[in-house]
Order: structure tokens, then sequence, then C-alpha cells
């Protein structure tokens, strides 16, 4: 049973950092902007964050610093898209490779430095639960945030006006206008906030699951974040199913290797994105019954004046 | 994607180098094809610190310059060549993928002279440099063996080539010379480079009861998770006692800068003769990091056993070598396997009750 527990554990805290990227993409996407840039906006967010608790000792700052990082890097995007009217796949493919390369500048200087990992939260009595207590109590602050950070997102594009003229924007981008609503300012705010999750799930990495900085340190998790907007068909709901889902079938296939199952560890490897790709089927059969993409997704818009 | 970056560095990198061509003429140049950032503190990193010896060493007689990032494959090529066309006259090229495209451009330009690090093809004016890592694993295995409470050991690897089993192999060899049931959980990461999956493999060893943690990728994040849980951890690459002042006991590091001081002296001399080299601890192109966090008993093994190795007295292969299924390999090398089956190893030995993923 321990060893369930030990598995959970690791599960949590591998899905974080996809369901934080995952979450602020989806919104992102909700208005109607592609943002291909999230790995880009990831390792920024990783080497800022790393730079600011290293420099400053507290993970608090730290995350601040990622957050920013990554809201700044995707101010450079909307500037393309929204306010140039540049081609969003180009665009976030190109900020993707501008953020590899400025990670590496940026975190020159503090490869090989390490700091303390983010504390767990630890109640006396609750955490010390047998089975449950860490799993529900013991966490990294980042953990419960995230959980915390999707509810907040389905609540506001589900129960608020707000959010639903950011579906609106995102499904047709035309109508919107036409009923006056600031199609590019909404769509720079959704840019932006997907921009400052990246940052903070690339800021989770160094701050809270391998304690230092390396370039390249994401390793494609901003890749798998995209997959996973697209695996939940776009709700947020499904977000968390999928993130875990991808957690828990990364740290599976270690166990399985471990344990000496017989399976191809490559195959175990490719399974996340087998089930995309299988999602992604089923998805364009149900066209016209489910929930799909933002009918607006990814065409750019300019205003008539 | 990665390309793409590649692409626009190199481009980039040769400009600078082609402006720095037409001020000194006179100078040798040397040129670097680097896999990874000069900054990821493994494979890559120890390249670069021979790199930088070799401008301590030579000074203004000669010139470096270095493409990092260059990826696997024909990109490769084009960045060898954009070197050559920069007026490099001794190339070195830092990883097994860049075999085939450096033989390409070695072939294109008889003239210039190309080192290929970890390869087995070779040419006129392309020589092949490699270390013998599985020595310093043997090592590993035999403190391992006498460390490990559980007697078992974790092992994170790679990829499922030769390089990467007979490290697997030296290791468990090395550890049955001291608890012959020693047991191994290997979990393969397909990749060198991920320091979340590294770290998860590492956890993942050590839920499931390992307490020693080896490693064939090459970030520390393995040894960080071990030093978290107060378990006991080998480097790879590199010194990484940083990450695990209480957990480290040992790294295998690579030492590139004896054997790149030789060839620049022989290019300078005009000595230059296309090689075949594999070095190991004896000519210290693999050097054991300080033997640290164990009793004085097994530090005194450790020391002796690469004494031994050194002195050409010890072989990790030593016959009879007794694969997984119990038959005998075959001993081509006297008294010890050959180079050769030790470079084309594709078989587990006995005592491992894991398969090879892909293998028979």
């Amino acid at each position: 049973m321990e060893l369930v527990e030990a598995i959970i554990l690791s599960v949590l805290a591998a899905s974080t950092p996809l369901l934080i990227a995952a979450t602020g993409e989806l919104v992102t996407e909700r208005a109607g902007v592609l943002n291909l840039g999230v790995e880009g906006m990831m390792i920024v967010g990783a080497a800022c964050g790393f730079g600011g608790a290293w420099l400053t000792g507290s993970t608090i700052i730290g995350a601040l610093c990622g957050i920013v990082a990554g809201t700044l890097l995707s101010l450079v995007f909307a500037l393309m898209t929204l306010g140039l009217a540049v081609n969003q796949v180009a665009t976030g493919l190109a900020l993707t490779i501008l953020g590899i390369g400025l990670s590496g500048l940026i975190g020159a200087g503090f490869v090989g430095e390490k700091i303390t990992p983010a504390p767990h939260l630890h109640i006396p009595g609750l955490t010390d639960i047998p089975l449950v207590g860490r799993i529900l109590f013991g966490e990294d602050a980042f953990v419960y945030l995230s959980l915390a950070l999707v509810i907040a997102v389905w609540l506001f594009l589900y129960r608020t006006r707000a959010g639903l003229v950011l579906r609106a924007c995102g499904d047709n981008h035309v109508s919107a206008h036409a009923l006056g609503y600031p199609v590019l300012r909404i769509r720079m705010f959704a840019v932006m906030f997907g921009g400052a999750c990246a940052g903070l799930a690339g800021a989770y990495l160094p701050l809270a699951y391998t304690p230092f900085f390396i370039p390249g340190m994401t390793a494609g998790r901003g890749w798998i974040a995209l997959a996973l907007v697209v695996f939940s068909s776009w709700l947020p709901g499904r977000l968390v199913i999928g993130a875990y889902l991808f957690g828990a079938v990364t740290i599976l296939q270690l166990h399985a290797q471990g344990a000496g199952v017989g399976i191809p560890s490559q195959f175990m490897s490719a399974l996340p994105y087998l089930a995309t790709v299988v999602v992604l089927v089923l998805i364009s059969r149900a066209r016209t019954g489910g929930s799909t993409a933002p009918a607006a997704l990814g065409t750019v818009f300019v205003p008539d004046r | 994607m990665r390309k793409i970056l590649i692409a626009v560095t190199t481009v980039m990198l040769t400009a600078g180098a082609s402006l720095f061509g037409a001020s000194a003429a006179e100078k040798l140049k040397v040129g670097f094809i680097y896999l990874g950032p000069v900054g990821d503190f493994g494979w890559t990193y120890q390249h670069e610190l021979a790199r930088q010896a070799l401008v301590k060493e030579f000074g203004d007689k000669i010139e470096t310059t270095y493409l990092e990032n260059v990826s696997e494959g024909p990109d490769a090529e084009r960045s060898i060549e954009q070197l050559v066309r920069a007026g490099n006259k001794l190339i070195f090229t830092t990883s097994f993928g860049y075999m085939d495209p450096t033989l390409k451009v070695a072939k294109k330009y008889p003239n210039v002279h190309f080192e290929h690090a970890t390869g087995f093809k070779r040419d006129k004016n392309m020589s092949i440099y490699n270390g013998r890592f599985y020595e310093g694993r043997y090592i590993q295995g035999i403190i391992a063996g006498k460390m490990s409470k559980a007697g078992v050991l974790g092992y994170i690897a790679s990829f499922p080539i030769p390089e990467v089993i007979m490290g697997i192999n030296a290791t468990i060899l090395g550890a049955q010379t001291v608890n012959p049931n020693i047991k191994v959980k290997i979990i393969w990461a397909n990749t060198w480079f991920d320091p979340g999956k590294e770290a998860d493999a590492a956890k993942a060893l050590l839920d499931q009861g390992a307490d020693v943690i080896m490693q064939h990728t090459d970030s520390p994040a393995a040894m960080q998770i071990a030093s978290e849980r107060s378990k006991l951890a080998f480097g790879q690459d590199s010194e990484m006692i940083k990450f695990g002042p209480t957990a480290q006991l040992t790294s295998i590091m690579d030492n590139w800068a004896p054997y790149y001081i030789d060839r620049v002296k022989a290019e300078l001399d005009g000595k230059w003769e296309s090689d075949d080299t594999w070095g190991g601890l004896k000519s210290k192109m693999v050097v054991m990091a300080p033997y640290t966090n164990m009793p004085d008993d097994v530090k005194k093994l450790a020391m002796d056993t690469e004494a031994a190795i050194i002195d050409g007295k010890l072989f990790p292969f030593k016959c009879p070598v007794i694969d997984q299924d119990g038959k005998t390999v075959e001993c081509k090398g006297g008294d010890h396997l050959a180079d050769g089956q030790v470079l084309g190893m594709n078989f587990y030995v006995k005592g491992i009750d894991d398969k090879i993923p892909g293998g028979k």
C-alpha cells in the first residue's frame, strides 16, 4: 500500500505543471487564439522562476518571477498576432524558439546552482493519516493551486458574463465585434493569462520538481500541455482528468519497468500521445454533437474601423 | 522545432566564426560540434571544459569555435561543413549521431582532419575516440554491492544501445564480486536528458525498494532525489556532489582534455594521423570523482580495483562471461572479452532479471 501512496504522490507532482500550463492555454484558445509557444513561455518561466528564487531564497518570489516572465513573453505574441495580425501558428512556433534561446541566456548565470525546494504542506494530525493523509494534505502549494485554478477558470467561463463574452470571441469574433465587444483586448487578456500560467508551470519545475535549472529542462512538457487542451476538447473538467491520466501513464510506465513488467518501454512512453490521437478521432467523429474546438480558433481578426 | 533553432544558432555562430577568420589567418583553427548546451552539466559540459583546456594550453597558437545544440542527423552535416568553410582544420564532432555526417564531410574535404567521439566509422582523415566508461561502472558496481543494504540497485538507463548495456553488465559484474545475490531494477527513460523524467524514474526505483541509484542519463535530478530521501547515488559525466553532498558515492567523469591536447599538438606538428582511441582509467580519459559517503574499507576496495584496472591486472569483462540464459560467451580476447565484443554488446549477463527492450 505504501507503494500505491508513493505512486499517487509522484503522479500528482508530474501532472501539476501540465495542468497549470494547459489551463492557461485552454483560456487562450477559448478566446480564439492558438498560441503554440507554451513550451517557450514555460522554459523562460523556469529560468526566471529559478533565478528569482535563487537570488531571494523565496519560492513565492520565484513563482511570481515565472508568472511575470511568461506574461511578458506572451505579450510579444499578442503584439504580433493581435496587433499586427501575423499568422498565429508561425508566431507561436517562433515564440518557442525565442523562449528556448532566451532561457539559456537568462539561466546561464545559475546553471549548477541549487535551491531549497518548495515546502510541502504539513497539518499535524491530518497529514499523518495513513494512506490518504499525505496525498490530500501533504502536497506542495502548487498542487492545490493548480486545482483551484481549474475551478476558477470553470466558474469564469461558464458562470460569468465575462466568460461568456470570452467564449463568444473564440467562436465568432465578427459577431462579438458587431455587438460592441473589444475582441482584440479580450483576446490580449486571454493570451496574457495563458502566458502567466505557462510561466508558472515552467517555474514549478525548478521550484518544486527538480530544484535546479538546466537549459531545456521543460523537455517538451509545453507540447504535452497543448495536446492536453485538445484531449480535453476544450473543457476544464476533462482537462483535470487528462492531466492526471498523462501523469499517471508517465509514472506507471516507469514503475512497470522497475517491476519487470514485459511491455516495451518505448510503447509505454508513446501511450499519452496515442491517447491524444484517439481522442482527436473520437471528437471529429462526434463533430455534430459534442463540444469541439472554438470555431474561430487560430483565425486572425482585423476589426474594420 | 529544435532544428530551426539550431539552424539559426549555427548561422549566427558561423557568421561570427568567419569574421574571426579574416583577422587571424595563420592560427590553427579548431572546431567543435556539441549535442547539448555547454551548460548541460553533463556530456557537452565536459567537452567544453576540454576545449577551454586547449585554449589555456596553446594560447594564441590556436583559435577555437564551437556550435552547440546541433541535433544529430542531416542537420549536423551542414553545421560541420560550415565549420570547414570557416577555415577550421581540425574538427571534433562530439556525439555518436554525428558519425555518418562527419564521414560524409570528411570524404568531401580530404585536407581537413576530423575527430569523432563514440562512433565506429573511420577514414584517412577521420579518427574516432571514446572512453571505456564501463571500467568506472565496474568500480561503481563493487561500491554499490557493498553499500546497498537492501541488495537492490536502481539503474536509470537511456537507450538500449551497446554503450548502455555494457555499462549495466559491468555494474552487475562488479556488484556480484561482493554480493552474489545482488538484484538490479532497470528503468529505461528513453531519453538522454529530461530532468523531470529522470527524477520520476529515481523515485520509482526508490519506491520499489532500491537504495542505491545509478544512471546513464545526463542530469543531476536523480542525484537530488536520492539525496532528498537520504539514499545513495552515483553521478554521471561530471562531478555532481553539489547536488547530493551526502548521497554521491563517486561519479564517472569524462576527461577529454589530455586527448584533445594530444591531437591538437599532433596537428600543429604536422603529425596528425587517423587513429582509433578507446581510452580508459589508465589514459585518464575516464576519471573517478573522489570516493565519498562510504566507509574506509569500501573506499579502499574501490581504490584497489581502480589501481588493478589501471595496471591491466583486472578486466571487468574477464572470462568466463555468462549471459542471462546461462550460456558462456565465447572468449575472443584471451582472458577477457575482445573490444569488438564489448562494443557490440547486446545481451545481459547472468543475474539480471529483466529483458532488453526490443531485444530477443
